[in-house]
């Protein structure tokens, strides 16, 4: 459900009064014409607004993400500009340096692009397709807890603990994707699972 | 937070203490300047920094790292002295009023109890006096009553032993003891800001505790513009704890069982709290309908009755908990395979890098998940000095997997506020990168297969995981959302009449007031319950009203518990139900059930006067005094840091926190104030997010390179240049950095002793866009908090000297 | 009044209205313009330095807006990054650690530098370029880059020390009060982004209101001298500072008084500025010495006799 049609809704409510009179004022009602020859032409034109959440801090800043393309009709989208969504009760369209600057961590030089495998020894990551990956990271898994799991401790007591094998888990990734994490991991009998509320 | 971030404007008083609200959260900190600018509310500042907060505070004073628990239970000490405490709130929403065991007491900075060779204390003094009803006796004026307990605790600290222990100037203490303790009064409110300014310490959780008794005392919780408010750091992290992805828990602040209780029955056993005073609503009492519905979540037809839903499942713990710390510490000991990070960067973040280092290198298999290139995943190569490894000794393999990131992405984050928020993703991911749910289900589906053809150790609980998803391999954000809501697995009749359907098989349940206890019901974690329902997906709300502007915003997304935006709230009223404050009503009793602005935190006919406000508490009341909750001691008391530059002068013999954890070999680690005379302290930069920003080439055009920051007396005194470069380190590490000499840092006095202070910022490491540069953990000391394992990263001991520069 | 409420809605990405054409220049460099028909109403950015926290986010918000970047640079022993204005970095913060001598109380002054838009902008007056600076009637001063001639008079003229030269192209650049954003009822991108609402944008009146409370506030927590800048020298500005000490503005980082345009330029502007260069028209091709790297660029000996008069023969 996309409850984005009444996102406007803010701007009835408390502050209309002074939304309205300021931007009449500025004079920009009636008058319609090419931008003046100084100024840059607009740059969002034409592109597409998706919302979303500020990727850093709890106070979790309204951002509008705007993309040549449209994800939701299939297209490739790619992101030009962040800006803070002005309806959100928080943080009214303000950003912090960190968010003001989302663009940049989007579009990292160093952002991870393929799976690689560093091999024993080796100095330098190579290049796997996901399958190999995977199935190798599956077979680690269970090489160790194969190996290390403890059914019963030494009273006899079922445990069914696997403790030779640690998950760390995001501190910025989604509720639902935070839940999915949970039942895979603990399905396997991990107890060092610990995510990064403490640093 | 007990309360929300747009809640603040109807504050008169913030207090920033352990913590640096317009540094680190600068948007949020706005609705500071909202109090200050509409409410001319006043804003004061205590940090052994003058920071980006105190440079618009109303009010700042220093105080050294370390020391709060002294200052705060010196102003606890000034209320009480002077009479400033909101004595109808005490007395009847407090658990002042009830009388403690014989036996309790505290001397020499050790409560009753300890046991030195375990570091531990038996807690069994530390509790009520049930009278022959089975209830908590209660009388304030009795001698054990937890006032008086609390009254004698505290007096030791006063204005004089706060400066002496804290190096703040009297009168600067008693100027913000006089601030605070003008918000005793029903009409005056202040709230608190903390973050890791207070749980990164030995005692951080008692930190809090104190602050939180002292909100108690003034009337400050459970009210508009009050409150314990945490600034959570990353922007999910409350959501990860609430949904348990911790050691020792299950979503919804339910725990794993330890290895003590062999059954499902042994296990129930010890939890859904009876209550401690009549007419209690003791809320624990429904733990069973919570655990049952999310054993159903997680094992569907495979948790019944008969098998105590699945309890053989799920692991049992043999020590407290596997945190962090113990896991690193039982991988440099050899014990540890394999390790999987997603999302996370622990050679950044967790203490002693050295240590760390050498932990990673045991390491069989090592698989970092996440959108950027860090550090941890790159561990094993050779950076020169910001990395000098041995690369072709490592004999760790590790696997890199690309993630999306929150542009890619769609889902819930859970704000500071306990906001759920949706968000939709509007890019495409680049290169090969895949989400995080795509490829824990990959994992999942891969392990499960290995299990069905090769059989192996105990594998029902994989091949009997419910994976109810349309695409196995790709499970939704709705799919996940609609279980971690709960839905009906059976149909419930109406037991009086048969004909009527209560929960129809298959629907969403309302809220976690429709759990079970008897598996018709699934839930992945009771608290979110609501948060998807028949209604929809309330998380996706947008609707931005706000009934005479309270700050509430009720139709905007969506708050756990059931969209309760401030916890406690039905302590906004007094014991009749009247709000203590007209100006800023939240809720109050109507004659026949609870009304306001809020969803309230009590049944909505409990009777003011019959049902306390703290339902999740036995008792109904708020505890002083907190029983045997708490490893360390009922009440806060002051403890040093383990590397602290004077003795503790209330009890020179006790090193540190007496029952923090500390693993063999790291106590010899800890360095002393000869050896190491300056006090250290970490903290981050506005211009940075952690280690993620460094990756972003504007901000790391903003603040670009590694420094620390001292006084201009130290750097006077170690002739250390403004922009030379120094070197800074600590008996586990070294470090190179700029110095930046400042008058916002300035040398403190503590028990006749001058302090200097050095100041690491923490955004550095050798991957992204800004030049190389270490952190704080290659020097902070490997010790936690002792409930819940926090590193010890705002105060330790360093030594610092001038250096040349690195040669261009 | 909620500082919030300063901000506009969304930014649109279709039906884009325009208001702001080249009908409603009141100013323009080397040339006459007939004023417009109806004027807008004059508009201002005010900064409440007391709000401000230095976090950087209108230089990123700047930056990210303008398609710009500057290098990542090195620490040299403060929080000033970038430590100057560029050509892509149209704004900074200024910080200042004062200890007040009254109360001994340290103060940690940072104030956002950038151009002012002045209502009598220095940088127009001085420029001989036809139409490369140009002021509308809401009061922005814009750079227009197409017609700039690299000459840096509009440095010489600024009584704030603002625009700068680009290495690049050999064009001055300065902020533009997102002209760009406000041309489509939006405010500029540092106000919009300022998580204190230290920076809010709206007409000149209202901001002056804005400014009024804020003064009451700050002397209501004995800032006795809390104030206005707004100076009448330059005819008053369209971007405006509420200061805590409004008696001492030198003390943020050397904010000028009383700040003036230089009198030569007055001389040069009402002498020499129509019949000399600009009759060159969009031919002229000057470059003032030690100030560009003109590359191919030619300097007429006659320019240079200007540029020396301009300067005061200063290097």
């Amino acid at each position: 459900m996309n409850m984005e049609l009444s996102r406007r809704q803010f701007m009835k409510g408390a502050s209309v009064g002074i939304a309205g009179t300021t931007l009449g004022a500025l004079g920009f009602g009636d008058i319609e014409e090419a931008f003046a020859s100084s100024i840059r032409p607009w740059k969002l034109a034409n592109l597409t607004e998706t919302r979303n959440t500020c990727t850093y801090c709890s106070v979790a800043c309204g951002i509008i993400m705007y993309s040549k393309g449209d994800l939701k009709k299939g297209e490739k989208a790619d992101i030009v500009h962040i800006e803070g969504d002005p309806d959100h009760p928080t943080n009214r369209g303000t950003l912090c340096p960190k968010g003001a600057g989302l663009l940049d961590i989007v579009h990292a030089k160093t952002r991870t692009l393929y799976p690689q495998i560093r091999k024993p020894g080796s100095d330098k990551f190579e290049r796997v397709s996901w399958d190999q990956a995977l199935d190798r990271v599956a077979r680690l898994m269970k090489d160790d807890r194969d190996k290390n799991f403890v059914a019963k401790n030494a009273d006899g007591v079922t445990v069914n603990r696997w403790t030779t094998t640690g998950f760390l888990a995001a501190s910025a990734t989604t509720n639902e994707t935070a839940w999915a994490t949970y039942k895979v991991v603990r399905s396997t009998g991990i107890l060092a699972f610990d995510n990064q509320a403490r640093v | 937070m007990t309360n929300s971030w747009t809640d603040i404007k109807n504050t008169d008083l913030v207090v920033i203490m352990g913590g640096n609200a317009a540094e680190a959260h600068p948007c949020g900190f706005k609705w500071v300047t909202e109090a200050k600018a509409n409410r001319g509310a006043k804003l004061v500042v205590v940090d052994p920094r003058f920071t980006r907060s105190a440079s618009v505070a109303d009010f700042y004073a220093p105080i050294r790292q370390g020391t709060d628990i002294a200052f705060l239970l010196g102003v606890m000490n000034y209320c009480i002295s002077n009479d400033k405490v909101q004595w109808d709130y005490v007395r009847a929403f407090t658990n002042a009023p009830y009388v403690i065991k014989e036996g309790f007491g505290y001397q020499d900075g050790l409560f009753t109890g300890y046991d030195e060779t375990r570091r531990d204390y038996n807690r069994s003094t530390w509790d009520y006096e049930l009278g022959d009803d089975g209830y908590v006796k209660s009388d304030i004026d009795h001698p054990r009553s937890v006032w008086n307990l609390l009254k004698k605790h505290v007096s030791v600290y006063t204005p004089e032993m706060v400066e002496r222990i804290c190096g703040t100037p009297k009168d600067k203490f008693l100027k913000v003891a006089q601030m605070i303790s003008e918000c005793s009064t029903p009409t005056k409110t202040m709230t608190s800001m903390y973050a890791l300014g207070w749980t990164q310490h030995s005692k951080g959780s008692q930190n809090i505790r104190a602050m939180a008794m002292l909100q108690l005392i003034l009337g400050n919780i459970g009210v508009r513009g009050g409150g314990m408010n945490a600034l959570r750091g990353h922007s999910n992290i409350q959501g990860l704890t609430d949904l348990g992805l911790m050691s020792n828990l299950i979503p919804g602040y339910l725990t794993i069982p330890t290895e003590k209780e062999a059954t499902f029955d042994t296990y129930m056993s010890t939890r859904g709290f009876k209550p401690l005073r009549p007419n209690q609503m003791s809320y624990w009492q429904n733990y069973k309908k919570f655990m049952v519905s999310f054993q159903k979540a997680m094992w569907g037809d495979a948790a019944t009755a008969d098998n105590g839903f699945a309890y053989d499942y799920l692991p049992k713990l043999d020590v407290p908990a596997y945190d962090i710390l113990r896991i690193m510490e039982l991988m440099h000991q050899g014990k540890v395979n394999g390790y999987m990070c997603q999302g996370f960067n622990p050679l950044l973040s967790a203490p002693n890098r050295k240590k760390l280092t050498a932990a990673f290198a045991k390491l069989k298999f090592l698989v970092v998940m996440d959108p950027l290139q860090t550090e941890t995943a790159r561990f094993w190569e050779n950076h020169g000095e910001y990395n000098d490894v041995p690369t072709a000794s490592i004999q760790t393999e590790v696997i890199e997997l690309p993630t999306t990131c929150f542009a890619e992405d769609e889902g819930s984050l859970t704000n500071s506020g306990r906001w759920l928020q949706w968000h939709w993703a509007g890019g495409t991911p680049p290169g090969e990168a895949k989400h995080d749910t795509w490829i824990m289900a990959q994992i999942h589906l891969r392990l499960k297969a290995l299990y069905q053809k090769e059989g192996g150790a105990f594998a029902d609980p994989i091949l009997k995981l419910d994976w109810r998803y349309k695409d196995a391999g790709n499970p939704t954000p709705e799919e996940l959302a609609k279980e971690v809501n709960g839905y009906v697995v059976e149909d419930v009749r109406d037991p009086n009449d048969a004909t009527k359907l209560v929960l129809q098989k298959g629907k969403q349940v309302v809220s976690f007031a429709a759990l079970r206890d008897d598996g018709k019901t699934a839930c992945g974690c009771w608290i979110y319950s609501g948060c998807w329902n028949e209604a929809g997906n309330n998380m996706a709300r947008r609707d931005t009203s706000d009934p005479d502007s309270t700050g509430a915003y009720l139709k905007w997304a969506w708050s756990w518990p059931v969209n309760r935006r401030i916890l406690y709230n039905r302590a906004s009223a007094d014991i009749n139900g009247k709000p203590w404050d007209d100006s800023r009503k939240l809720l109050w009793w109507d004659g026949a059930k609870w009304t306001g602005y809020d969803v309230p935190d009590i049944a909505p006919t409990a009777k003011p006067d019959v049902v306390g406000p703290f339902i999740m508490n036995p008792e109904g009341t708020a505890r002083l005094f907190t029983r045997g909750m708490m490893r360390d001691g009922p009440f806060p008391a002051h403890y040093e840091p383990f590397e602290a530059p004077i003795a503790n002068v209330l009890a020179p013999k006790v090193r540190g926190n007496p029952a923090a954890r500390v693993f063999k070999g790291d106590m010899e680690q800890f360095g002393d104030a000869k050896e190491f005379p300056y006090a250290a302290t970490s903290y981050r930069l506005t211009e940075h997010f952690h280690f993620w920003t460094k990756h972003s080439q504007v901000n790391a055009s903003m603040q670009p390179e590694f420094f620390v920051e001292i006084s201009e007396q130290l750097a006077k005194e170690k002739n250390v240049k403004n922009g030379g470069w120094v070197r800074v380190w600590s008996k586990r590490g070294s470090v190179k950095a700029k110095a930046v000499v400042t008058k916002r840092i300035q040398p403190l006095t503590c028990d006749g002793k001058t302090v200097h202070i050095v100041g690491i910022p923490l955004h550095w490491g050798f991957m992204g866009e800004t030049k190389k540069g270490f952190g704080p953990n290659s020097l902070t000391p490997y010790v936690g908090d002792a409930n819940i394992e926090t590193p010890e990263y705002k105060a330790f001991l360093v030594d610092i000297e001038p250096i040349a520069g690195p040669v261009a | 009044m909620a500082n919030f409420e300063f901000v506009t809605s969304p930014a649109p990405t279709k039906d884009i209205k325009v208001g702001l054409g080249d009908g409603d220049l009141v100013k323009r460099s080397a040339s006459t313009v007939s004023p417009p028909a109806k004027a807008l109403t004059p508009v201002a950015k005010l900064i409440d330095v007391s709000k401000c926290i230095g976090c950087k986010a209108c230089e990123v918000a700047c930056l990210e807006w303008n398609d710009k970047r500057i290098p990542v640079g090195e620490n040299v022993g403060s929080y000033d990054f970038p430590p100057d204005l560029t050509p892509n970095m149209f704004t900074v913060m200024r910080f200042t650690e004062w200890v007040n001598p009254q109360s001994q109380n340290l103060e940690w002054l940072i104030r956002k530098d950038g151009c002012m838009h002045c209502e009598d902008p220095g940088c127009l007056k001085a420029c001989p370029a036809p139409g490369a600076i140009v002021q509308y009637s809401n009061g922005i001063v814009d750079f227009d880059h197409d017609k700039c001639i690299g000459c840096g008079y509009c440095v010489k003229g600024c009584p704030f020390n603002i625009p700068r030269i680009s290495q690049v192209d050999h064009k001055a650049y300065k902020c533009t009060l997102c002209s760009d954003r406000v041309a489509v009822g939006q405010g500029p991108a540092c106000a919009h982004a300022c998580p204190t609402h230290a920076i809010v944008f709206g007409t000149k009146d209202e901001m002056k209101k804005h400014a009024d409370d804020r003064i009451k506030d700050l002397k209501s927590r004995g800032f006795a001298n809390a104030g206005l800048y707004d100076p009448p020298g330059v005819g008053g500005t369209h971007v405006m500072y509420v200061l805590h000490h409004a008696d001492q503005p030198q003390i943020y980082a050397n904010l000028p008084k009383d700040p003036h345009i230089s009198p030569i330029v007055e001389v040069w502007k009402g002498l020499t500025k129509y019949a000399g260069l600009a009759a060159m028209g969009a031919f002229a091709v000057i470059g003032l010495v030690h100030h560009v790297v003109t590359g191919a660029n030619r300097v007429s000996p006659e320019d240079e006799a200007n540029a020396e008069k301009l300067t005061g023969g200063r290097p």
